[in-house]
C-alpha cells in the first residue's frame, strides 16, 4: 500500500493514473476544482479497489492556500510515498497574444501554481528523505513554437524547474519526474482533429505508472514522442523560424 | 466536429461537449437551443446519436456503489460494459445480458435496450434495470423505474436517448463461479436444420447461429450453431484487452462477393464434425471482434450499415427463408451474419426484439444497396417484423411507424416530459419522432 496525493485529480490523465493506483489498493488524496466529480470520483475509486480515498478542494491558483491544503493532505494520508500533479489547462493562443492579462492568469494556472506547489512538497519529502515527486509537464515546452508559445512556455518553465529540483533532491533519495505527454484525447484538446499521433489517456497513464516505478527522470509518452522531440529540437533555428508549427 | 457511428455514414458536423459532471449537463441545457442527443462509446450504427448538438458521456464513467450480497451496482451513465466486466468478473459477477461487443457505455445499452445470446432465456439489457436515472430538457433530475414514473421509464428503456439525457443506473449483475463457457458448435446444412437445432435447445441459456448468406439452393441458411452455458470449474479471470486495430480503412474493393465467399467457405469447414464441446472463456464466446479494435475500417471509406430484422414466429420458416434467398440471390455478402432466436417482447415502447427470429448482416454502403434494403423492408414488414433501431441508418418513416406501434404512445411520453423538440437525432427525425 502506497500513499499517494493527486493534484487536478480530475484531470482525464489523472483520473486514469488514479484508477490504476485504486486497483492495486492504495491509499489516494485527491485535490481538484469541482466537488461533485471529486466526490463521484471518490466513491468510484473506493470501489475500485483503493484501501482509502479523501478529497478536498482546490483552486491552484490561490496560492496562499497551498500549504494549508498540502498540509491537511499529508496529515490523512499519513504521509507521502508518491505526488502527482497533473492540473492545466490548454490556453487559446491567438487570445493570449492579444491580452496579457489572459496570458499571466494562463502561466499562473500552467506554470507558477505548481511551482508553489513543489516548493512546500520538495522540502516536505527533502526532510522525509523519501518519495516520488511526478508532474505532468509537456512536448509543448521543450520548443517554442508560434501556435502555441504561450502555453509552451509555462510548461517549459515547469521542465526547467524540475530539472534543477531533481538535481538538488538527488541526495535526499527523491525521485522527480517530468512527464511529457504529446497529444492525448481530453477534454481538453475535445476541439482538435484526432489522428495516429494521439493517445487514449489510458495509454498515458499505464505509462506513468511504469515511468515511476522504473524511476524515470523525464518520460515522453507514447515513446515516439522522444524522438518527434529530438528532431525539433535539433533543427536550426534559421531554419525552424520559417516553419509553421 | 464531425461525427458518425460505427458504420461510419452518414458523417456529420456536430457540436460535440463533453461533460466532466453532471452540473455540467445541466448547464449545457439551460442555453441550448438547438436539437440534442446523448452518446456513449458511439456503436450504434448509424445515425441514432447524432444531432446539432452531442452530448458525449465519456466522462460521466464512475461507479457509485455495489452491493455484494446482491449484485446491485449502481453507476454512472458512460460506464462501459468493459469497465464493469473487468472490475466484477474476478469478484464473481457478470453482465446479466450482453450484445456483442463489450465497448458500449450503460446509457447505450439503455437507450437501444439491446440484446444478447440469452434473450429467449432472460430477456433484454433493461428487464435488469431496477431505476435509473435522467435528466430532462427542463434540466431537472428524474428517477425512473417499472414501478416509479414508470411510463417514462418503458420510454427511456430502448428510446433511443429520446426522453433526456441517462445519468446513472442500477444493474443487476449476475453471480458465477467460473469466466468460462461451455460451448456447443452444432454444424447445420441449412435454415430448417438451423431452426431445429434453436428449437431443441431453447432451455440451454446462450445461443446464436453464424448463418452463410451466400449459399444458395440446397444449401441455403447453412450455419454453425454455437450454445453455451456458465460453468462452475475453473478461474474467475478477465480476459485479456489485447487486440490489434485496424487504424485506417482498407480498400473498399477488398471485401467482395468472392472474398466473402471464401470466408464463410472456410468458417463453415473449420469445424469437420458435426458437433463439437468446449471450454472457452467468455471473451472469445461473446465478443469475437472486440479483438480486432476499428474492425469498422474494413468496409472502406464509403462504411457499412447492419441490417437487423426480427420476424415474428407467426412468419415461419417461409419468411426467413424468402429473404434470405433474396439476399444469396444478390450477392451483396456479409461477413459473420447472425440469427439468434428471441424470446418474448417486454413492455418498453420501443424495445426491438419480439418473439421468433432475428437476423442480422453487414452490407458495405454503395450505389443501390439503399433501395436493395427497401425491398428487404417491404417482405420484412409483410410478415410482421421490423428493424432495430441501433442498427438502422435508412428505414423510412412510413416503415417504422407501421413497426412500431407504439409510437405514437412514445411521443406522448416525450411530449409530457417536455423532450419534444429538444432531444432529437438525425435517425428521429428520419422516422418521423
Amino acid at each position: 500500500m502506497k500513499k499517494i496525493l493527486i493534484i487536478g485529480a480530475t484531470s482525464a490523465i489523472a483520473e486514469a493514473v488514479a484508477r490504476l493506483f485504486a486497483k492495486q489498493g492504495n491509499r489516494l488524496y485527491l485535490l481538484a476544482r469541482n466537488k461533485e466529480r471529486l466526490t463521484a470520483m471518490a466513491t468510484d475509486l473506493t470501489i475500485r479497489g483503493a484501501e482509502a480515498v479523501n478529497y478536498a478542494s482546490i483552486d491552484v491558483n490561490n496560492f496562499y492556500d497551498h500549504s494549508l491544503l498540502l498540509n491537511e493532505a499529508i496529515e490523512k494520508l499519513d504521509g507521502i510515498d508518491i505526488v502527482l500533479i497533473a492540473h492545466g489547462t490548454l490556453p487559446s493562443q491567438k487570445i493570449c497574444e492579444n491580452d496579457f492579462g489572459t496570458t499571466l492568469k494562463e502561466f499562473n494556472t500552467n506554470g507558477l501554481s505548481t511551482l508553489s506547489l513543489l516548493t512546500h512538497l520538495a522540502n516536505y519529502m527533502e526532510s522525509k528523505n523519501h518519495g516520488t515527486i511526478a508532474v505532468i509537464s509537456s512536448v509543448a515546452g521543450d520548443r517554442g513554437r508560434q501556435s502555441n508559445y504561450i502555453y509552451g512556455a509555462a510548461k517549459g518553465m515547469v521542465t526547467i524547474f524540475l530539472q534543477g529540483l531533481r538535481n538538488r533532491l538527488q541526495n535526499s533519495g527523491v525521485q522527480v519526474m517530468t512527464i511529457k505527454p504529446g497529444f492525448v484525447d481530453t477534454p481538453m484538446t475535445v476541439d482538435f482533429k484526432k489522428g495516429l499521433l494521439w493517445a487514449s489517456p489510458d495509454q498515458v497513464a499505464s505509462d506513468i505508472i511504469k515511468g515511476i516505478d522504473k524511476k524515470c527522470d523525464t518520460l515522453y509518452t507514447p515513446f515516439f514522442w522522444r524522438y518527434i522531440m529530438l528532431i525539433i529540437k535539433a533543427i536550426p533555428e534559421n531554419i525552424f523560424k520559417k516553419l509553421s508549427l | 466536429m464531425l461525427l458518425a457511428g460505427w458504420g461510419k455514414y452518414p458523417v456529420i458536423d456536430v457540436d460535440l461537449k463533453t461533460p466532466k459532471s453532471i452540473e455540467a449537463i445541466g448547464e449545457i441545457l439551460s442555453h441550448q437551443a438547438t436539437t440534442t442527443i446523448a452518446r456513449g462509446m458511439g456503436r450504434s450504427y448509424g445515425d441514432s446519436s447524432l444531432a446539432q448538438q452531442v452530448i458525449s458521456s465519456q466522462y460521466l464513467d464512475h461507479f457509485l456503489s455495489f452491493d455484494t450480497e446482491n449484485g446491485l451496482l449502481r453507476c454512472r451513465a458512460g460506464v462501459s460494459l468493459n469497465e464493469i466486466l473487468r472490475l466484477f468478473v474476478p469478484k464473481g459477477w457478470f453482465l446479466p445480458v450482453t450484445p456483442g461487443t463489450k465497448y458500449i457505455s450503460i446509457g447505450g445499452a439503455i437507450a437501444a435496450d439491446v440484446h444478447g445470446k440469452n434473450h429467449h432465456c432472460h430477456g433484454t439489457f433493461c428487464d435488469h434495470i431496477r431505476s435509473l436515472q435522467l435528466i430532462l430538457a427542463s434540466g431537472e433530475t428524474i428517477a425512473c423505474s417499472a414501478e416509479e414514473n414508470k411510463n417514462l421509464f418503458h420510454a427511456t428503456c430502448g428510446g433511443m436517448g429520446l426522453t433526456g439525457i441517462i445519468t446513472e443506473a442500477v444493474i443487476k449483475l449476475k453471480p458465477i463461479t467460473s469466466s468460462h463457457i461451455m460451448e456447443t458448435t452444432y454444424k447445420a446444412s441449412n435454415l430448417d436444420e438451423a431452426f431445429n437445432l434453436f428449437e431443441q435447445h431453447e432451455q440451454v441459456t446462450y445461443s446464436v447461429a453464424w448463418i452463410d448468406c451466400l449459399a444458395r439452393g440446397e444449401k441455403l441458411g447453412r450455419s454453425l450453431i454455437m450454445l453455451g452455458e456458465h460453468t462452475s470449474a475453473g478461474k474467475l479471470i478477465t480476459g485479456s484487452n489485447k487486440a490489434i486495430t485496424i487504424p485506417i480503412d482498407l480498400p473498399g474493393w477488398l471485401l467482395n462477393k468472392y472474398s466473402i465467399q471464401t470466408f464463410n467457405f472456410l468458417y463453415y469447414n473449420r469445424l469437420r464434425q458435426n458437433k463439437r464441446e468446449h471450454t472457452i472463456h467468455y471473451e472469445p464466446f461473446f465478443y469475437p471482434l472486440d479483438t480486432i479494435h476499428q474492425w469498422n475500417n474494413i468496409y472502406g471509406k464509403n462504411g457499412f450499415t447492419q441490417y437487423q430484422f426480427v420476424l415474428p414466429t407467426s412468419a415461419g420458416r417461409e419468411g426467413m427463408k424468402t429473404i434470405l434467398k433474396k439476399i444469396a440471390d444478390s450477392g451483396r455478402g456479409s461477413f459473420l451474419a447472425v440469427l439468434k432466436a428471441f424470446g418474448p417482447e417486454n413492455n418498453n415502447y420501443l424495445s426491438f426484439p419480439i418473439k421468433g427470429y432475428t437476423l442480422a448482416l453487414d452490407f458495405k454502403i454503395d450505389k443501390g444497396l439503399f433501395s436493395f434494403l427497401d425491398e428487404l423492408d417491404a417482405i420484412v414488414l409483410d410478415h410482421g417484423g421490423r428493424l432495430y433501431l441501433a442498427k438502422d441508418v435508412r428505414m423510412n418513416e412510413k416503415t417504422f411507424k407501421k413497426s412500431y406501434p407504439l409510437w405514437a404512445s412514445f411521443q406522448e411520453v416525450r411530449q409530457h416530459y417536455g423532450a419534444i423538440p429538444i432531444f432529437s437525432s438525425k435517425q428521429a427525425q428520419r422516422i418521423g419522432l
